[in-house]
């Protein structure tokens, strides 16, 4: 009788694993499938012509274009807020600091808010500011939604740091800043990783910058243009009527999903790298 | 040279100090900027109309969000029914029983399949999930569907948060000591013994972990689901017709928002319902990990 | 001379045993056991019996593979990739190593105690009834008395009769480590093996871990690896001296340490290396 349960679940068991890694070859195999033929030098190099929800013509650079400068600077900015914030939270404050606590508390709630809200929110922000649908509006949404995926990345890999390494620089006599600045330099490895992680949220995500940064057939020259995005460019052209606008969606998909598979590796690639060279 | 030492110390701590507090207050900002442009319409029906009638006609004015909560909750549901069998099954699979060489890969497909972006299940689902359904599934049960329904959407969110329990499900079971198992199996117990009444018992808090994110992921999941399940205002009366869940409404409909008075501040409500659920959820989930800890402590 | 007295007792432990005392039955009997882990030799043509109803300790410096040999006598390397084994290991002449044998009823004959008490993830009463409840045993009062019964055999039924259904993990390490003798006994084992089993204990515990090995000493054979030579020296009847994989020398407690017959012998128990 026990016998015949451990038979059974491990059948089951075999049978789920099976399953799921069947199901992600498939999801790739039938997104390849329909996206490789219309991929060509001409779909990534040129914008839509005649509108992109009917024109014929063309291909998806302003989605390309427009969702690099987009994430770009998302991770610049939110680079410029996740570092310190984490720096602080493990090396400037005590360790068991209640303040860290109730800091890491926020960060987990705000890293599983979904990203209809951080759009929803960014639109108010803009509004409020009355900005436009514009590069700048995305920009906002997406850095507020990546600012927790970074700091989480990253104080995942400060905590690794020994309190030792800490307070051999603090007993040279450095300051709590040369002190970070040496961590930091410790920290790259792990830092890139936070950031290819973030790059991969942000840049496949489509509800932050549903409301917040428009779409156009165009590359934006300046921060207060809209800008199209790789996620839309594959929802609004889906469902046009003219095959060869269905064509640029799945083209702009196979794209994304290429992108996302390159970060995928990057970052096991250089985490491995990082417990490799840990002291 | 101390001085100017100790003024950038000075001013790097002050900076890193504002990063910290602005992050955190950007979760209070966020509540309350929604709460706030919700307002208007909360000041104009109560909170009991808005949250359990489903009248939905903007241009008259009603706003009824009950459909929407139901769609949504009815779609995580399925989502997690489909899901969390399965990922406690392949990762049991994975940890106890397969040899470490089909872990590390297993691993790498999984990390994969976490960062697929929802749109891309989307499409996915559009040409293969609904047409099955449509014509496989559902002519064994109904007369008609089209396939964009609660059913498709479940299993299009059960997809994208399998990887997810899985990989934290991974760590939850590495985590539990060799000398645990061990100590099982010299008593005389089978290895599915010891995993069913010692790897799993001691992994409850994490599997409960799992799940609140996992669904709190589902929740909010928008434009995967919006492809797929039917954007129907009406009950769904069964898995097979066309539903309607709350991220799905406010992505829709942001178009019209400025045209009619009060269906911007609908829409934020819908949002701020949304932000305001997963929040809650979350912190209550934290609150029933610790009493777990500190009662049992596993 | 010595040289080829030494040869004799490596090769024939069996007969060295013997002329010991007629009377002791091998309980456990290792018949040139090699163990491989990732290819590298473990465990060197390992021949030894261990005596019934008594208590047998394995000494030897770090690494020697004393743990090693320690785990093949429940099979618990079967758990272990890249592990290969070869030889046979009777127990009550049954070679547990054969092909196709079923591993849990000979499991089910030991009890094991970790150097690191590991209490499982229960109440105090579940972790004593959990290995009867495995073997079919039904019945809260039945499982109750049971487990009455052993823990006041190792002890701690005073200390916890009060809260039977708390945590395990809520205990002290001493009393841990009794509560997994406890749970051990409470399958009915005949062979009782210790790894270390005082190592993490103060010394006040590890007084009441020996004791109680003694008080049942009659009833099982009883198999311990220690790490110091002092805890062998107080409770072991038999030793067996361990070194680099191999098994040097194997006797009574008082031949062992106070006429060793190998030099490496000589060398560990005055103290030369550990």
């Amino acid at each position: 009788m026990k016998k015949l349960e451990e038979k059974i679940f491990k059948c089951l068991m075999i049978g789920s694993t099976v399953l799921i890694l069947s199901v992600l070859l498939y999801i790739l195999y039938v997104i390849m499938k329909k996206g490789l033929p219309s991929l060509s030098w001409e779909m990534i190099s040129q914008l839509p012509s005649g509108g992109f929800y009917l024109g014929k013509g063309g291909g998806i650079l302003n989605a390309i274009a427009g969702s690099l400068y987009l994430i770009f600077f998302s991770v610049l900015i939110s680079l410029m807020i996740s570092v310190p914030v984490v720096m602080y939270l493990n090396f400037t404050l005590r360790r068991k600091s209640r303040f860290a606590a109730f800091a890491r508390l926020t960060f987990d709630v705000l890293f599983g808010i979904p990203s209809i809200v951080y759009g929803a929110f960014g639109f108010t922000v803009m509004i409020f500011f009355g900005l436009q649908t514009s590069l700048l509006g995305g920009i906002i949404a997406v850095s507020l939604l990546i600012i927790p995926v970074m700091i989480r990345s990253i104080d995942e890999v400060a905590i690794l740091i020994p309190n030792d390494l800490v307070e051999a620089t603090k007993s040279l006599g450095a300051t709590n800043y040369e002190t970070i600045k040496v961590i930091v330099r410790q920290l790259l490895p792990g830092i890139s990783t936070a950031v290819l992680l973030s790059i991969g949220r942000g840049i496949g995500d489509a509800a932050t910058v549903l409301f917040t940064a428009g779409y156009t057939d165009s590359i934006p020259t300046s921060l207060g243009q809209p800008t199209a995005t790789l996620p839309l460019a594959i929802f609004f052209q889906l469902s046009s009527p003219v095959e060869e606008v269905q064509n640029r969606a799945y083209a702009a998909a196979v794209v994304l999903t290429v992108i996302i598979l390159i970060l995928s590796f990057s970052a096991r690639y250089f985490s491995r790298r990082f417990s490799k060279n840990k002291i | 040279m101390l001085k100017r030492r100790l003024l950038k110390d000075k001013i790097a701590r002050h900076y890193m100090l504002a990063a910290t507090v602005l992050s955190i207050f950007i979760l209070f900002l966020i509540g309350g900027g929604l709460l706030w442009k919700s307002l208007p319409i909360m000041h104009e029906k109560s909170l009991w109309t808005l949250l359990t009638t489903s009248n939905w006609r903007p241009f008259k004015g009603d706003f009824g969000f009950a459909s929407y909560i139901f769609s949504t909750l009815y779609v995580t549901a399925i989502a997690i029914v489909i899901a969390l069998p399965l990922s406690l099954l392949t990762s049991i699979y994975i940890i106890e029983y397969a040899s470490p060489r089909i872990l590390r890969a297993f691993s790498a497909v999984v990390d994969l399949l976490s960062g697929i972006p929802p749109v891309i299940y989307g499409v996915w689902g559009t040409l293969t999930i609904v047409p099955f359904i449509s014509e496989k599934i559902a002519p064994h049960f109904v007369e008609f569907s089209t396939g964009y329904s609660v059913l498709a959407g479940g299993i299009v969110l059960a997809i994208m948060i399998i990887p997810l329990i899985i990989s934290i499900l991974i760590e939850v079971f590495s985590a539990v000591p060799k000398e645990m198992r061990e100590a099982s199996l010299s008593l005389g117990a089978t290895k599915w013994q010891t995993v069913k009444k010692v790897v799993l018992r001691k992994s409850i808090p994490g599997i409960v972990a799992a799940t609140v994110l996992a669904i709190s992921r589902a929740f909010g999941e928008t434009i995967a689901v919006l492809m797929v399940c039917g954007n129907f205002t009406d009950l769904p009366k069964s898995i097979f017709d066309a539903c309607y869940p709350l991220p799905a409404l406010i992505a829709n409909n942001y178009g019209e928002m400025m045209s009619v008075p009060k269906y911007e501040s609908a829409l934020m409500f819908a949002a701020f319902l949304l932000f305001f659920i997963i929040v809650l959820f979350n912190v209550i989930s934290r609150v029933v990990l610790i009493q777990i800890d500190k009662r049992y402590q596993i | 001379m010595e040289l080829i007295e030494s040869i004799e007792i490596i090769e024939q432990p069996k007969r060295k045993v013997m002329n010991v005392s007629q009377d002791i039955k091998p309980h456990i009997e290792v018949e040139h056991l090699n163990l491989y882990i990732q290819g590298n030799h473990i465990l060197k043509d390992i021949n030894l019996s261990i005596p019934d109803k008594s208590i047998t300790c394995i000494i030897g410096p770090s690494g020697c593979g004393k743990t090693t040999l320690l785990r093949t006598f429940n099979r618990l390397h079967d758990e272990s990739v890249d592990v290969k084994i070869t030889g046979k290991l009777y127990v009550d002449g049954e070679d547990i190593y054969a092909k196709d044998t079923e591993v849990t009823h000979i499991r089910k004959k030991m009890g094991l105690l970790a150097q690191r008490p590991c209490s499982l993830p229960m109440s105090i009463i579940d972790n004593v009834a959990y290995g009867p409840r495995i073997h079919g045993v039904r019945g809260r009062r039945k499982l109750y008395a049971l487990a009455r019964h052993q823990l006041n055999a190792v002890g701690l039924w005073d200390e916890v009769k009060d809260r039977l259904k708390s945590p395990a993990s809520k205990l002290s390490i001493g009393q841990q480590q009794r509560l997994c003798l406890a749970r051990g006994l409470a399958v009915e084992p005949e062979i009782i093996l210790g790894d270390e089993a005082t190592s993490a204990l103060d010394p006040i515990s590890s007084k009441k871990i020996e004791e109680l090995f003694l008080s049942i000493k009659d009833k099982y054979t009883i198999v311990l690896v220690t790490h110091t030579l002092r805890q062998a020296k107080r409770i072991a009847d038999y030793v067996a001296f361990m070194y680099m994989g191999e098994l040097i020398e194997f006797g009574t407690a008082d031949q062992l340490f106070n006429h060793p017959k190998h030099q490496l012998t000589k060398d560990y128990i005055g103290g030369g290396f550990s």
